[in-house]
């Protein structure tokens, strides 16, 4: 099949950008979106010209990394799949595609349909871990967990941190992205002993790097490749709540990093 | 509480909390208002007038909650805008609502007309001549009654109620809902029900607010 795309053409993040017409030909129905991408680069490669910028890695669907906002979607119009699984047989002979990259404060481009998503690392470096002390291997079976709850943990740890939910939200908000580790870490006992700490660092990170407030539209909920439940956002607000009353320099186990973060 | 105010979770809470109460508010406000069905509303108004001093403080803590929730809701509005340069060329909305989109401005639509409605129908220094504060029924009341119909009649008066209610079961339809979530009184189970029960009960209100002007401005209720 054939397609006409508009691609956000941006040389480096001080570029102002500009959306370009390229004709797709030979497109088969059974090329994933991104081996669209490459056949269409491959051509503009030959003809002397700059081939697009797009990010990838896996292209199984499960490590985050591209990400692309296609038609007003990101990741496009199939839901819970990743730019990478996204088919071209969901679109039809002659159609018009308009590909631009994640948009946000916090997502700064830096070239094409690169952006820079390390916002969303500094928000897991400001709590989204567990402190271990290491030594010997516990035994198992030490600590239990119930089943529900290993479920619930397992269900937000699949997020991929893929800022899908940051681009589609009007607010430009990262805190489906943000529930998810709250909740996953949350829902463990380990993960309980520095719950207060970790969703107020967490939440005040979010704030710095630039992003936005829930207002709860849940368009993040509808383009998440992982279908991140909204009831973790209910979740972190929950934890947020019980956190109250948490004073980061009365906390003998926060480290500096923590105190100055905390609000 | 300093981490309350700063913070932007913090903020949200306030403005649940805070329009949660103005939703309690309005819907005594509507069952209030119904006392006009079974011709007891100037009794009703003149029972509400009874102790001034217990009056003044509710309209002040009514003030305190409406002053924090326009303020933060303004504050997390222009973070929101910063949040976000630039749009997309295309833009597909997949789950939220018109009404979620527009809260800043459905709230802007019904601050003004609370202006309005308090100049209009509480200090009656808007049309005085037909106000409460200057007639009175048979039982020397101040008439509240007359005041509505005198002044429903007129098709711009009827037209600015309907007009600031439009805008006031848009700000709820996505509010009441929101208030939840944000409030964490949600799970898997009950989100789609209170969803769902949140819109319900704006559309609820909705009809019960329009109801009176409509039905002076047809004739159906009249002096």
């Amino acid at each position: 099949m054939n397609l006409t795309l508009f691609v956000w053409r941006q040389k480096g993040p001080e570029d102002t950008g500009r959306l370009e017409r390229y004709e797709a030909g030979d497109i088969s129905t059974g090329m994933s979106f991104l081996e669209m991408l490459d056949v269409v680069n491959d051509k503009l490669i030959k003809n002397g010209e700059e081939p697009i910028a797009f990010d990838h890695d896996c292209r199984e669907g499960i490590c985050g990394t591209c990400s692309q906002v296609i038609n007003g979607v990101p990741h496009g119009p199939e839901g819970k799949t990743t730019v990478c699984q996204l088919h071209m047989r969901n679109f039809s002979d002659g159609d018009t595609i308009y590909i631009e990259p994640l948009k946000s404060k916090a997502f700064p481009v830096i070239s094409d349909l690169i952006v820079d998503r390390s916002a969303l690392d500094r928000i897991i470096q400001a709590g989204g871990y567990i402190s271990v002390h290491t030594g010997g291997v516990p035994d198992a079976n030490t600590i239990l967990v119930a089943k529900h709850d290993a479920d619930t943990a397992m269900d937000a740890a699949e997020c991929i941190g893929c800022g899908a939910c940051v681009a589609a939200c009007p607010n430009g908000s990262a805190m489906l992205f943000l529930a998810a580790r709250v909740s996953h870490l949350a829902m463990l006992p380990q993960g309980r002993v520095e719950a207060k700490r970790r969703v107020r660092s967490m939440i005040s990170a979010m704030s710095k790097e630039g992003f936005g407030n829930c207002s709860n539209h849940y368009e993040c909920h509808a383009v998440c490749p992982k279908g991140i439940k909204l009831s973790f956002i209910a979740k972190l607000n929950r934890e947020f709540i019980k956190a109250f009353g948490y004073v980061a320099e009365k906390d003998s186990a926060a480290r500096p990093a923590d105190v100055s973060i905390a609000d | 509480m300093k981490s309350l105010i700063k913070n932007a979770a913090g903020r949200k809470i306030f403005m649940a909390v805070t329009g949660q109460l103005m939703v309690l508010f309005i819907i005594i406000h509507v069952i209030g208002n119904s006392t006009i069905y079974f011709g007891v509303l100037n009794s009703y108004a003149d029972h509400l007038h009874a102790v001034p001093f217990l009056l003044w403080v509710f309209r002040l803590v009514m003030l305190t909650v409406f002053l924090i929730h326009v303020l933060f809701g303004i504050l997390l509005t222009l973070d929101n805008c910063s949040a976000r340069p630039g749009s997309y060329a295309v833009r597909a909305y997949r789950q939220s609502t018109f009404a979620s989109r527009n809260m800043i401005w459905t709230g802007l639509l019904i601050c003004l007309f609370l202006f309005y409605h308090l100049l209009h129908f509480t200090f009656q220094i808007i049309r005085p001549e037909v106000s409460a504060g200057v007639n009175s029924d048979a039982m020397g009341r101040p008439d509240v009654f007359n005041m509505l119909v005198m002044n429903f009649q007129h098709f711009s008066v009827t037209l600015i109620y309907i007009l600031a209610i439009v805008a006031l079961v848009l700000h709820l339809s996505h509010g009441i809902q929101s208030s939840f979530q944000t409030l964490g009184l949600n799970n898997e189970r009950t989100l789609p029900v209170i969803t769902k029960g949140g819109s319900i009960v704006a559309y609820v209100l909705f009809f019960g607010y329009i109801a009176i002007p409509v039905m002076i401005f047809i004739g159906i209720l009249h002096g």
